[in-house]
């Protein structure tokens, strides 16, 4: 496919390669907020083509990671009543919740249904006028605007059975927490190209200054994550610290404009709880006052169900970037894709199911024994 | 989560008030809301995030990095 195939270019690749082993002249920590960026870096073995010295930790740019184990209890609570029809990304039905999770919900008889796109929430509700339509609206600055059109167009089109389960995330926030940690040892981002894609790149000129820290946004395909590895290397060798863009082909300084303001218009800033890190000031979303009506925790009061996350599970560290999904005591034996303990291990773009994935051959026979 | 694919606009149209297009990713052809992207027209490439385009692919500006990129490979192949 085109803009996709050229950029998994080997020859390409090893050039990079090749360069950022000339300009490395010391060791530096290098975190890649998004889990789909760290999916391509274990699918192509690219931590093992740029020179030892240079490690790439994973950050935690994975919505259904960080969302709290709570709002899976409230989303299973809702699934589970008669009159619902919850519709949901895929990724979120095997997220363990306290007790349950919404795959077991869907197979004792609970119509919970995978969509691609919060529109076809939307269709569902005008199909099904008879039943409450629920969608559980998660994820990044990206997904912001997809998920406020559909609640824009249901009150547009007067559907009173639409309503939205809502958990966004924020990512300056997250890197402003993780920046501002006394365990912080990562010295450049590369940002999240999709998110810039939407929100454009001037909101992180601020933390590059604030913590004298560069910042690179990157795209998905290797020779994108290999190129910004470079920038980032080459602004630390030389003493630098600003924004750059190495995703041009999508992302505009000022971001999509169009989208921006009809998520401005339905949405607000909020503080947010994360999982595995807790709550993060003004780092995420929530539905605006005059849009209550689509609110799901308000229509089915939810708002006040609290959980606590299982202690055995390193996500946390994970998410942080402080421990690798292989430092973790149940990775691979008691926590697995199949049956996973944390968010990390279900969602295809967290951490701990990459590695699995994709490192499992360099796990040591008596570890998983 | 925030995956996101480039496909080529092959045409536009209305549905209820909302503008869509069919985009084709490489023989696989979707419906996509063009909401957020109105300028956008049939052959341009976009890129495409849960049935929503979200931004126009800059060709221009991809052709020149791609050049770049692989005058890299030629260089470092000199070097070697």
């Amino acid at each position: 496919m085109k803009y996709i195939d050229e950029y998994r270019d080997e020859h390409i690749a090893q050039s990079l390669a090749a360069q950022i082993a000339r300009r490395t002249t010391r060791p530096w920590n290098l975190m890649e907020i998004c889990g789909g960026q760290t999916h391509t870096i274990m699918k192509y073995g690219l931590d093992e083509l740029i020179p030892a010295r240079i490690r790439l930790v994973h950050g935690p740019g994975c919505p259904v990671c960080v969302t709290p184990i709570e709002v899976v209890d409230k989303a299973i609570e809702i699934a589970s009543r008669a009159d619902v029809t919850f519709a949901s990304y895929g990724d979120m039905l095997r997220v363990p919740g306290s007790h349950s999770n919404l795959l077991r919900v869907k197979a004792a008889g609970g119509d919970v249904r995978i969509v691609y796109s919060p529109m076809e929430a939307v269709k569902l509700a005008r199909a099904l006028p008879e039943r409450q339509v629920v969608f559980f609206g998660i994820g990044f600055e990206t997904t912001a605007p997809p998920n406020a059109m559909a609640v824009w167009e249901a009150r547009r089109e007067g559907l009173d059975n639409f309503s939205m389960l809502v958990s966004h995330v924020l990512v300056p926030p997250a890197i402003r927490l993780l920046l501002g940690s006394p365990h912080n040892q990562v010295q450049g981002f590369i940002a999240p190209g999709h998110v810039c894609t939407v929100m454009g790149y001037w909101q992180y000129e601020t933390l590059c200054r604030d913590f004298h820290v560069p910042i690179v946004v990157g795209g998905f395909e290797p020779a994108d994550l290999l190129e910004a590895v470079d920038m980032l290397v080459a602004q630390l060798e030389e003493g630098r610290a600003v924004v750059e863009n190495q995703y041009v082909r999508s992302v505009r300084y000022e971001g999509n404009v169009v989208a921006q303001r009809i998520v401005e218009q339905v949405l607000e800033v909020c503080d947010r709880k994360w999982r595995g890190i807790g709550v993060i000031p003004q780092s995420g979303l929530r539905l605006r006052e005059e849009f209550a009506a689509y609110d799901a925790e308000r229509i089915f009061g939810v708002g006040e169900m609290t959980a606590e996350e299982p202690a055995e599970c390193i996500s946390a560290e994970v998410l942080q970037g402080l421990k690798r999904p292989t430092d973790c005591p149940v990775f691979g034996v008691a926590c697995t894709p199949e049956n996973p303990m944390g968010a990390p291990m279900v969602s295809a773009e967290g951490a701990c199911a990459a590695y699995y994935r994709y490192r499992r051959h360099s796990i040591q026979p008596s570890e998983v024994a | 989560m925030c995956l996101a694919v480039p496909g080529k606009i092959t045409d536009l149209h209305d549905e209820g008030g909302v503008p869509m297009a069919r985009v084709d990713f490489g023989g696989i052809s979707r419906e996509v809301c063009m909401a957020y992207l109105p300028e956008a027209r049939p052959g341009e490439y976009v890129v495409v995030h849960v049935g929503f385009a979200i931004s126009q692919v800059d060709e221009e500006e991809a052709a020149r990095t791609l050049a770049d990129l692989r005058q890299l490979g030629v260089l470092s192949e000199l070097q070697e």
